[in-house]
């Protein structure tokens, strides 16, 4: 199977008629068998379509034209109206909201996701190119367009998460190629508060027959690599991981942002070194290149055990 | 973005705050003058974006305004940690019983605010944490609902503050809590509280950082605190490549190829995107490499854009060769970005097979973009290349094999 | 017309430049502003956009067949 999406999920697209967005829905449209992209919402548009796809002025009359409730929404408006959209988008019954814009203030992040937590629904983002089902299903930019996703991404055992959108795809290319494909592969975001964590689709992915073990690409800044330390150590996972670290020359250097937003060393828990501590010490095996990870990973699948 | 302290006091007098009578001056004349005003002893303070202020002599205690002004001059001359002061405080010498610690930050896996307090205070607070880990309290606060009064009663309590010190410290750090949300801010700390003799409370020293995200909606603000839009206050001021890099990127609005950083080195580096390029800065340094600079490209700049972003990276002194290289692309196109940096040489007067050492990019577009590089000679690598070996390449070629 | 960049060239035959009416599709379908119109509003190609050009055939869209080429030339004058 798969977490967050399957070939039977609805979506739509706010802020439909941008110039990344006309290209995302697209290449959704195309990729696999699952898109069900039933609408988009740009206000003021009503009744243009984009590649087919209905554009309406708010979510409600979206989900009124598709006669039942839309799962899910993939949010690319400008920074500004963002927390506007994702509201709008919860209060209107979406449960999983994947958000691509970037350089939105962490007071609205945070909202979002308090307001998303008090609804039951999931924030993926934000700054973040969203979800891929090998051969099923993607919500988002992730793998660009349907022909090179195909390229990247295969099904498989293997669940990916990641902090930054392209190597989401560098490491999913890396794994299909030594014959280890893809359960589910996330692209988390590269903010400093996203609305899931490594930590948080854990569950998920341990509750998927199908995925055997994880690889994550991180980065300094943050406690997101401890929080996942810990969930491993406190539930006794059975899933194996492997872990990329990014960004190690940054430890040299404090208060200065490199990549994403929430890269940021800010304390010496926020370090390269101290975070490759945390995770080794969870039983978490951090590699040093790319391409080691499919023979790391297949290993300890093959051992059986999580540590 | 880090406020200097005359900034954040300033920010803490208008969330109704209590601050000392102090002033601000670049002239220590007016040094003299402010503490004329004040009349009693005085503490005059550099003001600069850099901690280890007192250890480096930027603080001193004047008992006389004569005094205060020679000292207003040395700490005005005085450079610490790289950072020429923007100027000094004077601050009268206030008579403190007891100094205590206030502040607020956002913790990223609750994804809340949060209130930290402590009846320990003038000293660094992860510090106490770790001493006297009871004397610090931590309380979160909702993103959406009220903030009330009880949310800091709680915190402040928790340290085992009563009596008519809980009951004035209460709206304080009631206050301190919405200005950190109301102006976007990261970190909002004031430190030390101090209270005085007479049991009023009084913020002494204050450090504030706003997101830069976010400094958009507090123009008024930063307008009247004279924060000017071009102020980085990144933790190293930028460097003329450096925001010749930013002049590039804003070129057009179309993706990102800047976000320059440099480096003493002679490795040339056009790379990209977030996350790629951080894992080819590492992979570089990790084969011997000495880059000149780091860089990102991402969002698929526009052709003029990439050339423009080569260009200046080409035109380093030291720089001999680039090496081109990121993730596997799916926005970015591939064949843009070849255009670019084969523009970049071509109006520089250079042969692109002979300056671009290596263009490892693969993804979205790779075929036409690997037509034109096959055009050009340019040495090319597609996926089946790691961003390690790319790496490893790009050394080895302009550096030479490591001896 | 023809304009030659350093990777695209675009032509256009003359009866369809001089159509003001085509000029101005031609200049609303280019998403890098490749076309623009003259005073007169005949047909114009901004040559210092021509390397911009994403290869998305919206003007060869826009425009009666033929009467628009777009050529790379890195790949022998193909054209697109």
């Amino acid at each position: 199977m798969s977490i967050l999406i399957d070939a039977d999920t609805t979506f739509i697209v706010q802020g439909i008629t941008g110039r990344e967005a006309v290209n995302l829905t697209r290449e959704c449209l195309d990729y696999g068998a699952g898109a069900k992209v039933v609408g988009g919402v740009t206000p003021g548009r009503l009744g243009r379509d984009v590649h087919g796809v209905p554009v309406f002025d708010t979510v409600a009359q979206a989900v009124e034209h598709h006669g039942s409730p839309i799962y899910g929404s993939v949010v690319t408006v400008p920074p500004a109206f963002t927390k506007d959209a994702v509201f709008e988008a919860i209060e209107n019954g979406v449960q999983l909201i994947v958000i691509v814009t970037e350089r939105i203030p962490r007071r609205d992040v945070a909202e979002m996701v308090e307001l998303a937590n008090l609804r039951g629904a999931r924030i993926i983002g934000p700054n973040c190119l969203g979800i891929i089902v090998p051969d099923v299903i993607k919500m988002g930019g992730i793998g660009g367009p349907a022909k090179n996703a195909s390229q990247a991404y295969t099904p498989g055992p293997i669940g990916v998460i990641s902090r930054s959108g392209g190597m989401t795809t560098e490491m999913s290319s890396t794994l299909s190629a030594a014959g280890l494909g893809q359960s589910t592969a996330v692209s988390i975001g590269g903010d400093a508060i996203i609305g899931q964590t490594y930590a948080e689709l854990m569950p998920l992915f341990e509750a998927d027959e199908q995925t055997q073990g994880i690889v994550i690409y991180t980065e300094p800044g943050g406690r997101m690599e401890a929080e996942l330390a810990s969930w491993v150590t406190e539930n006794n996972s059975r899933l194996p991981i492997v872990a990329f670290m990014a960004g190690r020359f940054m430890d040299e250097m404090p208060g200065m942002s490199f990549g994403h937003a929430g890269t940021i060393v800010e304390g010496k828990e926020d370090t390269a070194g101290e975070k490759i501590a945390r995770l080794a010490q969870a039983g978490i095996t951090v590699a040093e290149r790319i391409e080691d990870i499919p023979q790391m990973i297949g290993e300890k699948i093959a051992q059986g055990s999580a540590r | 973005m880090r406020l200097f302290e005359y900034e954040a006091r300033e920010v803490v007098k208008r969330a109704g705050i209590p601050v000392t009578d102090y002033g601000f001056t670049t002239d220590p004349a007016e040094a003299a003058q402010i503490a004329q005003r004040i009349g009693g002893p005085t503490v005059i303070k550099s003001q600069v974006l850099s901690g280890g202020r007192m250890k480096a002599g930027g603080v001193k205690f004047a008992d006389t305004p004569e005094q205060a002004e020679a000292y207003a001059k040395d700490i005005l001359a005085l450079e610490i940690g790289g950072h020429t002061p923007r100027g000094v405080l004077v601050d009268p010498k206030a008579e403190v019983e007891q100094e205590y610690y206030a502040g607020v930050v956002w913790d990223g896996t609750r994804k809340q605010p949060v209130m930290i307090f402590s009846p320990v205070g003038g000293i660094d607070i992860e510090q106490v944490a770790e001493e006297q880990p009871e004397k610090v309290g931590r309380r979160h606060f909702s993103n959406i609902l009220p903030l009330s009064d009880f949310q800091a009663k709680e915190v402040i309590a928790s340290t085992g503050v009563t009596g008519s010190a809980l009951n004035r410290l209460v709206p304080i750090v009631t206050r301190l809590a919405k200005l950190f949300v109301d102006n976007d801010m990261v970190l909002a700390e004031i430190n030390p509280l101090g209270r005085l003799a007479d049991g009023s409370f009084v913020a002494l020293d204050a450090h504030m950082d706003m997101e830069n995200e976010a400094r958009g909606r507090h123009r008024k603000l930063l307008a009247d605190l004279g924060v000017g839009e071009e102020e980085t206050r990144q933790a190293r001021e930028a460097t003329p490549f450096e925001l010749a890099g930013e002049e590039v990127d804003a070129t057009d609005h179309r993706g990102v190829a800047g976000n320059v950083t440099e480096f003493d080195g002679n490795l040339g580096l056009v790379i990209g995107a977030g996350g790629g390029s951080l894992t080819l800065f590492d992979a570089v340094r990790a084969h011997g490499g000495d880059p000149a600079n780091y860089c990102e490209i991402g969002g698929n700049p526009s052709v003029a854009k990439a050339c423009g972003l080569a260009k200046l990276v080409l035109g380093k002194p030291g720089v001999d060769k680039i090496a081109v290289m990121m993730s596997i692309v799916s926005n970015t196109r591939v064949d843009i970005v070849a255009r670019g940096v084969i523009k970049a040489c071509v109006e520089l007067g250079y042969d692109p097979a002979e300056k671009i050492a290596i263009f490892r990019i693969p993804g979205a577009w790779e075929e036409e973009g690997f037509k034109i590089l096959e055009k050009y000679g340019v040495d090319y690598a597609d996926r089946s290349v790691s961003l390690n070996e790319a790496a490893r390449r790009a050394v080895e070629k302009i550096q030479g094999a490591p001896a | 017309m023809r304009a030659d960049g350093m990777f695209i060239a675009v032509e256009v035959d003359d009866q369809a430049a001089a159509d003001t009416a085509l000029a101005r599709k031609l200049t609303e379908a280019c998403p890098v502003d490749i076309y623009a119109q003259r005073d007169d509003g005949a047909l114009q190609i901004v040559e210092q956009n021509l390397d911009e050009c994403v290869l998305c055939r919206l003007c060869l869209d826009a425009s009666p067949d033929g009467a628009v080429k777009v050529i790379k030339l890195y790949d022998d004058g193909a054209v697109l």
